[in-house]
């Protein structure tokens, strides 16, 4: 069974990234950049399933500029097998990534992808199910186990109310929460075997789909700061503060 | 204009943020049309949502493939129902919510804007992003414009005495692509955390899941409270997953949120920053949760929060 598992590269989530002066997007001049932390958590679930003879092979793709075979080189060094570009300097939108990694799914022959639940730069939470839709096969998004058996995987999903647990017909698509496992570190020999692993490119515009942008930012701002209180001096007066000047108790 | 809306209900029991949505449907104008769909109950969550004002008409359909609400047999018949003139379709952003409406925008083949919290006209919207530390305005001209609604930044119409008319609506087949095959749900007799009006939350300050329970819970109870948690107290296994409050929990905005042994994340904050009055209780004085609070207490959580438990119930 091979595995797809699509990486994006993304802000570091440590950074605090700001508007650009004009507030026509956002200032990523400079600005650390990493793979998506869900996609660290679903390419390490990708692994493990090969580790655990499950999966034959795990293959990384991202979609993006040539910047992002960092990112690829990173899921190689985790265990990865193969990574594969899909180059373009045209800002994606989730619905343009699922039209692109569809017909890599398709081409390899996956028989499950992987994705983060969300890119925590845009928090859109679109491509796993958009991808499932186009490719006419089931989802399980929110994943917190992922168990292969007999053609089907059966997932745990982390729902409103606690846990479900779906079973998908292979093939499927599964996006990864944040409990599904802890992303390993790639290690410095690791890093250096990544480096002569196949990593392919292939040109967005080649492959017939149209990846137009859907939605226009028309501005990015930052909220309204909330202001800072007080701090207060005990439990007493803090009770006092609540009733008297909040009035929330 | 004409908008789908698409309610969640179990048991015949309306979900609490339909008000929520109606209301970010009503900033849009024009017709509202609320679909109901499930494998029991449509007919009596009906009878609640047919009550909402501005509520054109509630369509339901109730067949065995709608059990568990999977996308899959879903998607295919807000699709179908989109192709009547629909100009827009929206969800709560909730679980489930955010599950469906990407797979019917593919399936549609347009954009979609996740989680709005302001519609500015009928094709521009406002949306958090990376972890709401920044907002988008974003124009959506596509022929449908699916949109998930962030509950809390559309206050609730409540239900009046309308009766919009009910229609049945014919179900669209089972798909046969995924099944549920069990659930863990939460038992507790607290306020669901989403609609609590006051909210305790606990961090890996607690340091175990028995502290967590014998510190966070009688000050919630104490106060009529939900729980909540950060990342930290859900990972290290104090509470379960469905209490996690941030940028991939719940998000929510009560009268008080009171944060106890947590830092102050960003992530965190992304999920409770619009809370009316904030409180934070943390022994770290430089902790970032004291920027954002209201009213801040530095100290021993152990001593501190039993000591406010008393205080409040004496009070
Ligand atoms: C992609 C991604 C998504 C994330 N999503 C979320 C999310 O949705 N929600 C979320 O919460 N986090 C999320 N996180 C995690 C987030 O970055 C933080 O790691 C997490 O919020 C920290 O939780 P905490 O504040 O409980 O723990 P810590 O940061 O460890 O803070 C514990 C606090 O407790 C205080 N403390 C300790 N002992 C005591 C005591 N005896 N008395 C008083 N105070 C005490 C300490 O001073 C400290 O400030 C996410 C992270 C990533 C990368
Ligand atoms: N440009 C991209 N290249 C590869 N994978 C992506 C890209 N954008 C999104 N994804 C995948 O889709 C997931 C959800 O992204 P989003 O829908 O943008 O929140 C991510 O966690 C990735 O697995």
């Amino acid at each position: 069974m091979k595995v797809l598992v699509p990486v994006k590269r993304v802000a570091d989530y440590n950074i605090k990234v700001r508007p650009k002066s004009d507030g026509s997007g956002v200032e990523l001049a400079n600005v650390k950049m990493s793979m998506n932390p869900f996609d660290e958590i679903a390419v390490e679930e990708a692994v493990r399933l090969k580790e655990a003879g499950v999966a034959t092979e795990v293959v990384a793709v991202s979609c993006g500029s040539a910047a992002c075979q960092e990112t690829l080189r990173t899921a190689l060094a985790m265990g990865a097998d193969r990574a594969i570009l899909v180059e373009t300097d045209v800002e994606l939108q989730s619905l343009a990534v699922a039209k692109l990694v569809k017909v890599v799914a398709e081409k390899e022959g996956a028989q499950l992808v992987i994705c983060g639940k969300q890119a925590i730069d845009d928090d859109a939470n679109q491509t796993a199910q958009m991808l499932a839709a186009l490719l006419d096969w089931g989802q399980a998004t929110y994943a917190s186990k992922v168990v292969v058996a007999d053609g089907n995987v059966e997932v745990t999903r982390e729902v409103d109310g606690g846990l479900e647990t779906v079973r998908l017909a292979l093939p499927a698509v599964v996006s990864a929460d944040l409990r599904l496992n802890e992303p390993r570190y790639a290690t410095l020999p690791n890093i250096m075997k990544a480096k002569k692993k196949p990593l392919d490119t292939l040109k967005a515009a080649e492959f017939g789909v149209d990846v137009s942008p859907r939605v226009q930012t028309l501005s990015v701002y930052t909220p309204p700061e909330r202001k800072g209180g007080i701090k207060v001096g005990s439990v007493a007066e803090l009770v006092q503060k609540l009733k008297d000047e909040a009035r929330v108790l | 204009m004409k908008s789908l809306i698409i309610a969640e209900q179990t048991g015949g029991q309306l979900s609490p943020m339909t008000g929520n949505l109606v209301a970010a449907a009503s900033k849009i104008g024009g017709e509202i049309d609320l679909l109901l769909v499930g494998a029991s109950g449509v007919a009596a969550a009906a009878e609640s949502a047919r009550a909402f004002p501005g509520v054109t008409r509630v369509l339901t359909s109730e067949s065995a493939e709608y059990a568990g609400f999977t996308a899959e047999n879903i998607a295919p018949l807000v699709v179908r129902l989109a192709g009547n003139g629909y100009t827009h379709v929206l969800a709560i952003a909730s679980a489930a919510g955010k599950n469906l409406l990407p797979r019917v925008a593919a399936l549609l083949d347009v954009g979609m804007v996740s989680e709005i919290v302001e519609v500015v006209d009928v094709d521009t919207f406002v949306r958090p992003i990376y972890a709401g530390s920044l907002l988008a305005k974003v124009r959506c001209a596509e022929r449908v414009r699916v949109l998930s609604v962030r509950a809390t930044a559309f206050p609730a119409v409540a239900a009046g005495d309308s009766a919009a008319p009910i229609e049945v609506v014919a179900p669209s087949g089972e798909r046969g692509k995924s099944k549920v095959i069990g659930q863990q749900l939460a038992q507790s007799t607290r306020p669901e955390l989403t609609a609590a009006r006051i909210i305790v939350s606990g961090g890996r300050g607690l340091g175990s899941a028995e502290n967590f329970a014998g510190t966070i819970e009688p000050l919630a109870d104490t106060l009529n409270a939900a729980v909540g948690a950060s990342r930290a107290a859900v990972d290290s296994g104090y509470v379960s997953n469905e209490l996690q409050v941030g940028q991939t929990g719940k998000i929510v905005a009560p009268e008080l949120y009171v944060a106890v042994g947590i830092s102050g994340a960003i992530q965190h904050l992304a999920g409770m920053k619009d809370s009316k009055v904030i409180v934070a209780i943390n022994k770290d004085e430089e902790a970032p949760i004291f920027q954002i609070a209201d009213y801040g207490l530095v100290g021993d959580l152990f001593q501190l929060v039993p000591e406010l438990s008393r205080a409040i119930a004496s009070a």
